[in-house]
């Protein structure tokens, strides 16, 4: 009986916390991604990179649930995922912090952090209290600083938003952390402060997809690096593998370097 | 030295404000008022020898008057909340009156005879669904079909207001029946002194209960609370606010030929100098307040009211965290829907009678109390008690000017420029506040 349940957790412990498979989408006859795949594993931060218009952030959208696929499929733990909404996605622990963070601007830290997921009282109305407490315990925690818990978040510095949409992602127990561009917006502080996040969040074993078009932000704090150029995966590789040099001549050229594995979109010379 | 003097006394403005923590805009809406109803009054009393604005009959008048618009605008302001428009509510009044009309005088007689008991109940709630299904299929085109709200409801305008005309071919509905007519208001449609005493003190208690339930909650997970004196002044003032509207409305009294009616009815003397009983608080008034409770807890305490901000402040966001953001958009015109027909019902019940004019321009006037509130069309801001208060705003407005015998062609012009300044005195606010 033990031995089974040892099995089982070695088996879960090599399948991946995540893996897409042939995902492909297009509006209005552009193929924004065609044929990509990519997976995670529990504890592993991997940087998408690509120019603007490559198709990550396309391709992370569709597993976070914003858009909806033409075809291929996506596994969770090794099952077979539905995702067809930010509800679904967010069911399974994919939580995403967007390039724009998606917050509602017009109302608190509080209602953002719980926006969808509210906690009501017995009586079935928004305990806003409690809600009010949860998120100082959570914004002390993120940002020691943060103190404007009363005011509509539009009226916060870029920082001081960055760390609401963080909070709101990590809060609920994510597994998979989506980071679009996570420190586009930020200053160098900030910056150090959104990398010490990440290892933090992956000693807990959570997959981490970090998305830039700079290479410098993630080479870093990413194990492994997937390419997409032009709607396909160039190839991924693991940081250690290869030199920065070599991933950006697969980020313009879409040309593989040795240490790394081609994908559909690796040019052929 | 003067200057020191200024700087010192805008602190203490300031200090006051955030003790009390009451909303700036509040009192700029409660001054406008003020500043309409003497201005009205001393207009009168100078030019045509008689105020006539203050005057219990009149502020009665002006409460019943109001109701219709200000349930209205309770819905209205979701609407415009989340980036929408209805145009529509107008014509559906008139469509929703005609066919309630119609149910209590022509259809249900016929079944349950004429003054059957559940006569106005049954048309009611027919008056009401029927508003909440057109209200909603409307949404459904803005929803999911992605017809744009400002075409939709465009088309509505015109479309229920024709659909009211072919129900009766244009005849006016009458005579409503008795317990529905009572809705509407007049001398029986009232509560009468003892009852207006009753829900006032009932209100005091109320507000008295709310401010404690708010510092207790605050207290609990140690928030910082407003001063004792700021509590103690809200609940004073709110509660002579309160006692003050009970005053007025008792001290309006039934008319002359109403009270020989009454009196001849129930065997009752009349002495010499007549008998003196009070209207009270009329019955729409209370439907009103009611649906501004109700809307208010909607708006503020529930998932429902927190989503709709959440849409207007960020569509994309809200889409983003899981909200079904189509399906909130049917349901918010739904409301609209029902609410109109709520108004219907007072509408057509304070003529007794449902005519093919009815509700006719009433678009507009909701419309102008929710941005009079502070409704914002950039979405996201704006509150149900503003919207209540806009419609007070613009109904004093509009019976101002007839009180002190303004056309109704200048009335008409008035009512536009209000409207167009009111908008542009809160951009005015909304960059300086930001």
């Amino acid at each position: 009986m033990a031995n089974s349940q040892n099995n089982q957790a070695a088996a879960s412990a090599q399948s991946a916390l995540v893996e897409m498979k042939d995902i492909s989408i297009s509006f209005g006859g552009v193929h924004a991604v065609e044929k990509a795949s990519c997976e995670l594993y529990p504890g592993e931060v991997v940087g998408l990179l690509g120019h603007n218009g490559a198709g990550k952030s396309t391709l992370i959208k569709i597993l976070s649930g914003a858009y909806t696929r033409d075809s291929g499929s996506i596994f969770v733990d090794g099952k077979e995922a539905t995702i067809n909404n930010p509800r679904q996605a967010k069911a399974y622990g994919i939580e995403t912090i967007y390039q724009t963070l998606a917050l509602a601007d017009n109302v608190d830290a509080a209602a953002n952090l719980y926006l969808g997921r509210e906690l009501l009282t017995r009586w079935g109305t928004l305990d806003d209290a409690a809600m009010e407490a949860e998120t100082r315990k959570v914004m002390n925690r993120l940002n020691p600083n943060f103190t404007r818990f009363k005011d509509p978040v539009k009226q916060l510095s870029g920082g001081q938003r960055q760390s609401v949409a963080i909070a709101r992602a990590i809060h609920f127990n994510a597994r998979i952390l989506i980071m679009d561009e996570p420190t586009a917006a930020l200053g160098p502080a900030e910056t150090e402060q959104v990398g010490q996040l990440i290892h933090q969040l992956k000693n807990d074993g959570i997959g981490i997809f970090l998305i830039s078009h700079d290479i410098h932000d993630v080479f870093d704090l990413a194990d492994r690096v997937v390419v997409m150029k032009n709607g396909a995966v160039v190839g991924s590789a693991r940081t250690e593998d290869v030199s920065k040099d070599e991933v950006l001549g697969m980020i313009i050229l879409g040309k593989c370097p040795p240490g790394a594995t081609p994908g559909p979109g690796a040019s052929s010379d | 030295m003067a200057e020191k003097e200024q700087d010192f006394r805008e602190s203490a403005v300031v200090r006051f404000l955030r003790a009390t923590e009451v909303d700036t805009r509040l009192l700029g809406m409660i001054g406008a008022l003020m500043l309409i109803w003497i201005g009205f009054h001393f207009y009168g009393h100078f030019v045509n020898g008689y105020g006539a604005f203050l005057t219990p009959r009149n502020l009665w008048n002006l409460s019943v008057q109001t109701s219709s618009i200000a349930v209205m605008a309770t819905g209205m302001v979701l609407v415009i909340v989340t980036r929408h428009i209805d145009l529509s509510v107008g014509s559906l009044l008139g469509f929703t009156a005609m066919i309630m009309g119609v149910m209590q005088v022509w259809v249900l007689p016929k079944f349950l005879g004429l003054g059957h008991p559940m006569i106005w109940a049954i048309t009611v709630v027919v008056g009401v669904a029927f508003g909440a299904l057109i209200g909603a299929f409307q949404g459904f085109l803005i929803a999911y079909l992605n017809i744009p709200a400002f075409i939709v409801t465009l088309g509505g305008l015109l479309i229920w207001r024709g659909a009211s005309y072919l129900v009766a071919r244009g005849e006016t509905i009458a005579p409503v029946d008795q317990t529905f007519s009572l809705i509407g208001g007049g001398p029986y449609g009232t509560i009468g002194a003892t009852g207006s005493w009753i829900l006032g003190i009932l209100c005091c208690i109320g507000i008295l209960l709310l401010l404690i339930s708010g510092r207790r909650q605050r207290i609990r997970f140690g928030f910082p609370t407003r001063p004792m004196w700021a509590e103690c002044l809200i609940g004073g003032l709110g509660s002579a606010v309160v006692i003050g509207a009970v005053m007025v409305m008792n001290a309006y009294p039934w008319p002359k030929g109403i009270i020989r009616r009454y009196a001849a009815a129930n065997n009752i003397e009349v002495p010499e100098g007549g008998i003196f009983i009070s209207h009270g608080f009329a019955i729409p008034v209370l439907v009103a307040i009611s649906v501004g409770i109700v809307m208010t807890f909607l708006a503020n305490r529930t998932r429902f009211g927190r989503y709709v901000f959440a849409i207007g402040g960020n569509p994309e966001a809200a889409e983003l965290a899981g909200i079904n953001t189509r399906k909130m958009t049917m349901l918010i015109f739904s409301l609209m829907g029902a609410l109109t027909g709520i108004a219907a019902v007072i509408a057509s019940a304070r003529l007794k009678s449902a005519t093919l004019a009815l509700g006719q321009f009433d678009e507009l006037y909701v419309i102008a109390a929710a941005v009079i509130g502070g409704t914002s069309f950039a979405g996201g801001i704006g509150t149900i008690y503003g919207a209540i208060l806009g419609a007070l705003v613009m109904q004093s407005l509009q019976s101002g000017m007839v009180l002190i015998g303004f056309d109704s062609a200048i009335q008409q012009m008035v009512v536009g420029g209000v409207l167009v300044l009111a908008v542009y005195l809160d951009n005015l606010y909304r960059r300086n506040s930001a």
